[in-house]
């Protein structure tokens, strides 16, 4: 384990999620209750612009960005997805290992969540500054709520949807935060303070890859394994909601080429469309 | 037991009490608004359709914002239809829509009735806003339902919209997002609900709006537009897209649309993206132009009711889903066509 630094500065915690990769064509489940993720794994794209987010942070205020740790809840194969931003960056990882068939919604990852940051923040000094990023939303759940939930658990400022993030004052809590987030018709910006929750969207950033050598260097960084009971929440995050059925969305008719422009007028007229 | 007794005790009484009552029944739904510069977001009216399908109760809507707005919006809300009450609280905040004074007005409000859904847009506000209160009530929410079955079952897309998943809650108190282009429109006409003021003690909070930075237009709103003409990366450049796609949409009268490929280039504003991570559409038409269908794309569009692809990869995942795909370079099919499309 590395030494524990008297720290002062920003520490930030980054959520990342393992999911079916966006590329992979899904297949449901012959069962019906949900698709199929034995293919290939790998992190949430929008928790990737999350853990470069607070790499860059750190490459812009050097030592005004004292820890990053990215946090995961899963089965034990979660572990990829730490050991990957490690390897673009982050210093720990902790990993709430949860056994494979078992179901946590957003509700619940928030709980857990805000019990991890109660803990670490424990660790530190009382004025320390804290603050979340993670992705706006998983691409398999498609459901947008964590980073809100978890912002509400703690009692922090959120700044959802991200499109450009600056510290305009110190790395102390209470200093303030400008954040630019992508809205319906435009952008907003907004002024918050430390300690606070950011989730990305996909303009806030580029992420990086990992160099092998990083991969390499990623394996001897330390990452914590904590479980629910740890926690104390065995009995606290039980699902309220039952997947009766997934299916497949309603196939499209099988359309028509259109040989020239005079033909494409002239079915859109027949259809009413124009 | 007393339990079992309630309900038929209070049924018989109910209409007659239901005017002086200030508390809500044990079915009554209570519908987040969204609205801006005193107009009511089109979502919000999707999702008075989807919380009139939920049960038997009533639709008590709830509208927060500045004090010099409350009032009109309030009253346009009374007249929509299908809606009994309306509580409406202002704030400083409530006026800059930030979600940490919308996320506990509307956790004070759904608990301090009998509430058994509260439903709001599956919109920007929405999701920013409605998971923060539904937190604060303890709730699992089901984000950008599509479907409702009975008021505990409902139907929700996953993975870009590749599948639907059919979900059941056990929650006393379901909260859910609606996907706009899933539900009509509940008439805005037609109602009387009676208004309320709630008391609501604004939280001190340490966030600020700054600037807003709206896309002006003259053209109808993506989300809602009966029309949508999108471009892809094949439009090259930010002048290809104003040469092409917006006098389509302008003789068309339609909304501009774009794929992520577009938006990352600059060749468009990041509002005017489709798909999972931007706008969801289910217009009339979607006119696609020089989009090759990426899934992330398709999650956003394949609910209109007709596709046209414009591209010249006849193997293009958008030609394969198109009612009408026309394989062609776009420089010359779309001059072509908005020539033709002014003198038909």
């Amino acid at each position: 384990m590395l030494p524990t630094p008297a720290r002062s500065g920003l520490s930030l915690l980054v959520g990342v999620k393992r999911c079916v990769d966006y590329a992979v064509k899904i297949r449901i489940r012959p069962d019906g209750k949900g698709v199929d993720t034995n293919v290939k794994n790998s992190m949430n794209p929008f928790d990737e612009i999350a853990v470069e987010e607070a790499v860059r942070l750190r490459e812009k205020h050097k030592g005004d960005v004292s820890r990053i740790a990215a946090v995961s809840i899963g089965p034990a194969k979660a572990a990829d997805v730490l050991r990957t931003a490690l390897a673009m960056g982050a210093d720990d990882a902790i990993h709430v290992e949860i056994p494979a068939d078992t179901v946590i919604e957003p509700l619940g990852v928030s709980k857990i969540l805000a019990a991890i940051t109660k803990a670490e923040m424990e660790k530190g000094p009382d004025d320390e500054a804290w603050a979340w990023t993670m992705g706006k939303q998983a691409i398999d759940d498609d459901a947008s709520q964590t980073g809100q939930m978890l912002a509400a658990h703690l009692d922090w400022p959120q700044a959802t949807f991200a499109s450009k993030l600056e510290f305009k004052g110190g790395f102390k809590k209470g200093e303030k935060v400008e954040v630019t987030r992508e809205i319906d018709g435009g952008l907003a910006t907004m002024e918050t303070t430390l300690p606070f929750v950011l989730t990305t969207d996909l303009r806030l950033n580029e992420p990086r890859y990992a160099s092998l050598p990083n991969i390499m260097k990623a394996k001897k960084k330390p990452l914590k394994k904590v479980t629910l009971k740890d926690l104390g929440l065995e009995n606290e995050i039980s699902p309220r909601l039952e997947t009766l059925e997934v299916k497949e969305p309603p196939k499209r008719q099988g359309g028509i080429k259109v040989e020239n422009v005079d033909e494409l007028i002239a079915k859109l007229k027949e259809s009413g469309r124009i | 037991m007393l339990a079992l007794l309630r309900t038929p005790l209070l049924a018989a009484p109910r209409a007659a009490t239901r005017r002086f009552s200030a508390s809500a029944r044990a079915s009554d739904v209570l519908l987040f608004v969204e609205h801006k510069a005193g107009a009511v977001n089109a979502a919000s009216l999707s999702a008075l359709t989807a919380a009139r399908k939920l049960g038997a109760g009533d639709v008590h809507a709830l509208v927060g914002g500045k004090e010099a707005d409350i009032q009109g919006v309030a009253d346009a809300v009374a007249k929509f239809d299908g809606v009994s009450k309306v509580l409406h609280a202002s704030g400083e905040a409530l006026g800059s829509s930030l979600a940490e004074a919308f996320a506990p007005l509307l956790k004070q409000v759904a608990s301090s009735g009998s509430y058994t859904h509260v439903v709001a847009g599956h919109t920007a506000f929405g999701r920013d806003v409605v998971p923060r209160a539904a937190a604060l009530l303890d709730a699992s929410q089901i984000s950008d339902i599509t479907a409702v079955h009975d008021a505990d079952t409902f139907e929700r897309p996953i993975y870009a919209g590749n599948a639907i998943a059919k979900v059941k809650s056990a929650d006393k108190l379901k909260v859910l997002t609606v996907r706009g282009t899933a539900f009509d429109k509940a008439a805005t006409e037609g109602g009387s609900a009676s208004a309320e003021k709630v008391d609501f003690a604004e939280p001190s909070i340490s966030t600020r709006l700054v600037s807003e930075q709206i896309s002006k237009s003259s053209r109808p709103e993506l989300a809602t537009a009966a029309r949508v003409v999108s471009g892809g990366r094949a439009l090259k450049s930010a002048e290809g897209f104003e040469k092409y796609i917006e006098p389509l949409a302008d003789a068309l009268n339609a909304a501009v649309g774009a794929s992520r490929a577009a938006v990352d280039a600059g060749y468009a504003a990041n509002n005017l993206q489709v798909g999972q991570t931007g706008v969801v559409v289910a217009p009339e038409l979607y006119l696609a132009v020089g989009i090759s269908g990426a899934i992330q794309h398709l999650a956003g569009m394949k609910e209109a009711k007709t596709i046209v692809s414009i591209n010249k990869d006849p193997e293009c995942p958008m030609a394969e889903i198109a009612d009408f795909a026309l394989v062609a370079n776009l420089e010359d099919a779309v001059p072509e066509l908005l020539e033709k499309l002014k003198s038909a």
